[in-house]
């Protein structure tokens, strides 16, 4: 798609070399951004005339290992006045942290919080970085790939 | 004066205005909420780890499970993602299509009548439960009839569907789109000018248009805060472009707003169910494209090919190329989205649900702060979460 590409060289000509690259599959176009400048991306995104992208469909990782840097950050964006989409994605190793962002969107708050459970990627400035859909003190990140799928034996503590 | 001390007060995870098991810890200052922190995950399964090791397939029958309330709009998403994953999206055969919008449709409209039999009740208005629950048995029972299961069908099938409609669902069918619109004026006259529901309902929970889309709030939610949005419209899927409806908004954005959009909607689906019903093409209901759909059942007993093929495919799947999609359609709560990253096997990779319910109840706190303690339940309900699929 022609606008999808003109988005890809709005996006290049404004943060250079924080662009590492980008695809396209099934008209979907994916761009690929240092993790340390998401949070720019995103604000641009978002204020940009041109690009609009106002809402945060959806934030989510992908295990890659045992590609390094293991994890793709995620993030699908929508854009109200242009009724298009748009997909970043954020490659992080594994213990090293993203920058978050809520200040961005607030939607990304529960959402990062659901990948900091599910996948221990940590995000840097986040408001209330706790575990949502397990308990505190639950070890283990399940969707990572070396989780195993019956689960890790929990020691629960009860009241 | 003596000294006062805010109260923590425990909602949930047994409470049946909860619609499940959701648990928020309310702050309460006298009766004013200050802080309200939904705890999740009480139902949480790891639909998205599991389905990691399942092939795409059989990945189907979990998405049934995460919001039970519409089950086979749940479904069609997920094929929807796998078909275009797999690139065979325009060789859906058109009876397939048309079955799906339908069969859909009236999904949308079971789950809107459950909604607004268990939120009347959460207010306090019992009668309306009864009228809203004969309504969607008549719906359970025609689905039923097609998919042989009333709450977990698994219908919706890559390629297709997995058997077409038998003739008397198309009776049953016909005689309820007749019906249901007058039964929706029931509802109305049982709560649309009631007094204790509208001061119940009216001017609670407001949201206002910017922080919906901030919280990317989706669904009656956001069209009740006045945005005229809904992904059949924006971004159509099974050729809704095609069919005749509105999409129904709000101004204000409050709990009665959202009434009035769902009842709304379930009048324009009947408009839709209706018009599919009248085109409904004669022809097959999965697509043929042998290395990823069966072959026709009756074949399979007959034909030593077509037998190899069904065996080959149920036992160990089919291959998808490499690449990632995200494709999201209008559930009954918002935009119910799937992206799916495959790395070339008989199995998704990656499996990661957009659930609306989630993202939706994140704007709780912001929707009941400094409200009373009985607006809590008011705007829960009006929020028609479902735990299923919150804590997948």
């Amino acid at each position: 798609m022609s606008d999808l590409n003109a988005i890809v060289d709005i996006l290049k000509g404004e943060f250079g070399d924080a662009v590492l690259g980008h695809h396209e599959f099934r008209g979907q176009t994916s761009v690929v951004v240092a993790k340390d400048r998401i949070a720019d991306v995103a604000t641009f995104c978002r204020d940009d005339g041109r690009l609009g992208f106002n809402m945060l469909t959806d934030l989510t990782a992908v295990d890659r290992t045992p590609r390094t840097p293991r994890f793709d950050v995620v993030y699908n964006l929508y854009s109200f006045p242009h009724n298009r989409r748009l997909r970043l994605k954020a490659p992080v190793e594994e213990n090293d942290t993203v920058p978050t962002v809520e200040g961005v969107w607030k939607a990304a708050n529960w959402l990062e919080r659901e990948v900091y459970d599910l996948f221990g990627i940590v995000f840097d400035g986040h408001s209330d970085l706790r575990r949502i859909l397990l308990w505190d003190g639950y070890v283990g990140h399940p969707l990572r790939k070396d989780y195993p799928l019956e689960g890790i034996p929990q020691k629960v503590v009860y009241r | 004066m003596s000294e006062t001390k805010n109260m923590i007060v425990n909602m949930g995870p047994q409470h049946p205005a909860t619609h499940g098991v959701l648990r928020v810890v309310l702050e309460l200052d006298g009766e004013t909420v200050v802080r309200a922190i939904p705890h999740l995950g009480h139902l949480h399964r790891g639909l998205e780890k599991l389905a990691e090791t399942k092939t795409y397939h059989q990945a189907l029958t979990l998405t049934d499970r995460m919001d039970y309330t519409g089950a086979l709009i749940n479904n069609l998403g997920y094929c929807l993602a796998v078909e275009k994953l797999l690139g065979i999206e325009d060789q859906i055969p058109e009876r397939a299509t048309v079955l799906r919008v339908c069969l859909a449709e009236l999904q949308r409209i079971a789950g809107h009548l459950l909604w607004l039999g268990t939120h009347a009740l959460d207010i306090g208005a019992m009668t309306v439960l009864f009228y809203a629950f004969r309504e969607r048995e008549t719906i359970i029972d025609m689905l039923e009839d097609v998919t042989g299961a009333r709450l977990t069908p698994s219908f919706v099938r890559i390629g297709g569907l997995a058997a077409d409609a038998p003739p008397v669902f198309f009776e049953k069918a016909r005689a309820f789109v007749k019906e249901l619109p007058s039964r929706v004026d029931e509802y109305e006259l049982l709560l649309t000018k009631n007094k204790i529901w509208r001061n119940r309902t009216e001017g609670i929970g407001i949201i206002s248009q910017e922080e919906c889309i901030q919280y990317s709030i989706t669904g009656p939610v956001l069209r009740a805060a006045g945005v005229k949005w809904d992904l059949r419209k924006v971004q159509p899927y099974c050729g809704y472009e095609t069919y005749d409806f509105e999409v129904p908004t709000g101004t204000v954005g409050d709990v009665y707003e959202r009434y009035l959009v769902r009842l709304a909607e379930m009048r324009q689906s009947i408009r839709i169910v209706e018009q599919a019903l009248d085109r409904m093409p004669d022809g097959p209901v999965m697509a043929d494209v042998p290395e990823i759909t069966p072959p026709p059942k009756e074949t399979v007993y007959e034909d030593i090919g077509c037998l190899i093929r069904h065996f080959k495919l149920m036992s160990g799947g089919f291959k998808a190329p490499e690449g990632d999609v995200y494709m999201s359609v209008e559930a009954t709560k918002g935009e119910l989205g799937y992206y799916l990253v495959s790395d070339g096997s008989e199995k998704p990779y990656r499996f990661r649900v957009r659930p609306p319910c989630f993202i939706n109840l994140q704007a709780l706190e912001e929707m009941i702060k400094g409200r009373m303690v009985a607006d809590v339940i008011a705007v829960i309900g009006s929020l028609d979460i479902v735990l299923g699929e919150i804590d997948r």
